[in-house]
């Protein structure tokens, strides 16, 4: 391999660290960024919703040619029982604007696409070339990568390990522990194709119109988990995820989650006659504020999944990864535009920075969430979905029972379930979190 | 949803595009009698079922249609029953769509 030193090597090739590769080139830094997979993107996964104002905010004019599905339209959030959903369905003409604010996207197209604006830029993508380590001075600076490449260490003045969720480099070197299993779910999906008319006359949707749904309830079998569905324009991505915590202990098998959610009469006739493409699966932190890890060290600092950076509440991923590595790229360029050394307390600029944006301020707010509802997980996920269900089924149901009596019944039925105690303390518990 | 037909997992990685690194699986189990709780977890957990249990009662891991999700890592790595790495340049699962 190569002997010349770059200013910056950035390791990952996925929303964070094309985002920080491109921040680098475009601003004239010598970027070398190591790829494992056969092209960018061949091993990312995401639902995949993606968030315009984080892309602009990177390439401005990402519009022109950038592999959007659909622009999204319609949220649907479901409570699921077993055989119901309850749903709250916000769809707006609003969200038909001159420039959209949410798309559906595949992650192995729109990886491949921004790698191409990095080497455009000016950057050096290095792919099928798996990093194995951190080289480091003897004053305990990074200083390089190793990698499984022959030939020696590639050196850098700083490295950015873009490595996501599952990265090997900072939890070897121990810069961050590897995720706790309450700290991060598993998602597995399942890539349905369909007609594109076909989706839109199911969806009622026009031109490159989408719709997602978001859904909980007894589909996670009492554990902390979310299913999606997700409209691209000729394919709809269908998943699921829940707490690894959870699946350890309940012993239940991703796979057949997967499998009754999209048996479930709900969605059934919305994949009705697809033809499946790719089986898919990986991990997303779900730790929020409390499990971000140290940002930056001597010749080093760590962005996207990698970070833990993820917004469960939101389910924004993918928006904070680019949104860290483009701020930790702009750090990296202001330090190097003074001249000066890429240790620990100029790279320092890069949490200032993170501090300050919506980044942190939004996992701080929601900062007790994520443990208020793994703790509390068969009460949010199963018990509450079945009132729910019985409630709107009561209230919908014509039988010549009295309305009151019925009012009645549904009443006693979430007292019986949760009791009036607990009933006020989950709803104090879920208010404070929120705020 | 009363009855709850499963897809075969066998099925469901067919779609998938791999290139197996013959000889050179990047997950190792540590051999032991009896496993833990953690590593016995993941014949039922790991999203590609590459765990299995074998007639003597131990879990071994068969890593060709791995999709480098680490679930394994996280729950077993720490307490040393599992070894993980990432495998070579351009091996492993390639997603086509991601």
């Amino acid at each position: 391999m190569t002997k010349e030193k770059f200013d910056a090597i950035v390791v990952g090739a996925g929303m964070s660290g094309n985002a920080a590769a491109y921040a680098m080139a475009s601003r004239g830094l010598k970027v070398l960024q190591l790829e494992r997979g056969e092209y960018p993107g061949s091993k990312n996964v995401q639902g995949a919703i993606m968030y315009a104002n984080m892309l602009e905010a990177i390439i401005p004019d990402f519009r022109n040619d950038a592999p959007l599905e659909r622009h999204l339209v319609e949220q649907r959030f479901w409570i699921m029982d077993d055989t119901s959903h309850t749903g709250m369905h916000y769809r707006s003409d609003d969200f038909n604007e001159v420039t959209p604010n949410r798309y559906t996207i595949i992650r192995a197209q729109f990886d491949k696409w921004l790698s191409r604006k990095v080497c455009e830029a000016g950057g050096t993508v290095l792919c099928e070339t798996t990093a194995t380590g951190l080289e480091w001075d003897s004053a305990g600076k990074a200083i390089g990568v190793r990698t499984d490449r022959a030939g020696d260490v590639v050196l850098a003045d700083v490295v950015v390990l873009a490595e996501g969720v599952n990265g090997l480099l900072g939890t070897r070197a121990g810069l961050r522990e590897v995720p706790k299993s309450k700290n991060v779910a598993l998602a597995v999906k399942e890539l349905h194709f369909l007609p594109e008319e076909v989706i839109a006359s199911r969806f009622g949707l026009t031109g490159d119109e989408g719709c997602v749904i978001e859904a909980g309830g007894t589909i996670s079998r009492g554990m902390a988990g979310l299913g999606f569905l997700y409209t691209n324009k000729e394919s709809i991505s269908l998943g699921i995820g829940c707490l690894i915590s959870n699946f350890a202990e309940t012993m239940e098998r991703p796979y057949a989650l997967l499998d009754a959610f999209k048996r479930h009469p709900s969605i059934q006739p919305l994949i009705a006659g697809s033809e499946v493409k790719e089986y898919a699966a990986h991990l997303i932190p779900e730790g929020g504020f409390n499990a971000i890890p140290r940002l930056c060290g001597n010749g080093w600092v760590v962005v996207g999944d990698a970070a833990q950076l993820n917004n469960a509440v939101h389910r924004e991923g993918s928006n904070l990864a680019m949104a860290s590595g483009r701020m930790a790229g702009e750090a990296i360029s202001i330090i190097k535009s003074r001249g000066g050394v890429m240790d620990k307390a100029s790279l320092s600029l890069y949490k200032t920075i993170l501090d300050k944006s919506f980044v942190v301020e939004d996992l701080s707010k929601q900062k007790d969430m994520p443990s208020l509802l793994h703790t509390n997980s068969p009460n949010f996920f199963t018990t509450y979905p079945q009132l729910i269900s019985h409630a709107a089924q009561n209230f919908v149901r014509v039988d010549g029972t009295p309305k009151i009596e019925r009012e009645i019944a549904t009443t006693a039925a979430f007292l019986r379930a949760r009791s009036r105690w607990g009933l006020v303390s989950d709803a104090v518990r879920l208010a404070s979190a929120w705020r | 949803m009363k009855t709850a037909i499963a897809d075969r997992i066998e099925d469901k990685l067919y779609q998938n595009r791999y290139l197996v690194d013959a000889g050179r699986p990047h997950i190792t189990v540590r051999p032991h009698r009896s496993p833990s709780l953690n590593l016995l977890a993941l014949t039922r957990v790991c999203p590609a079922k590459c765990y299995e249990l074998n007639e003597t009662g131990q879990v071994e891991v068969t890593a060709d249609g791995c999709m480098e999700c680490g679930t394994c890592r996280v729950l077993c790595e720490a307490n040393g029953d599992v070894e993980w790495s990432y495998p070579r340049g351009g091996f492993g699962i390639l997603f086509k769509f991601g």
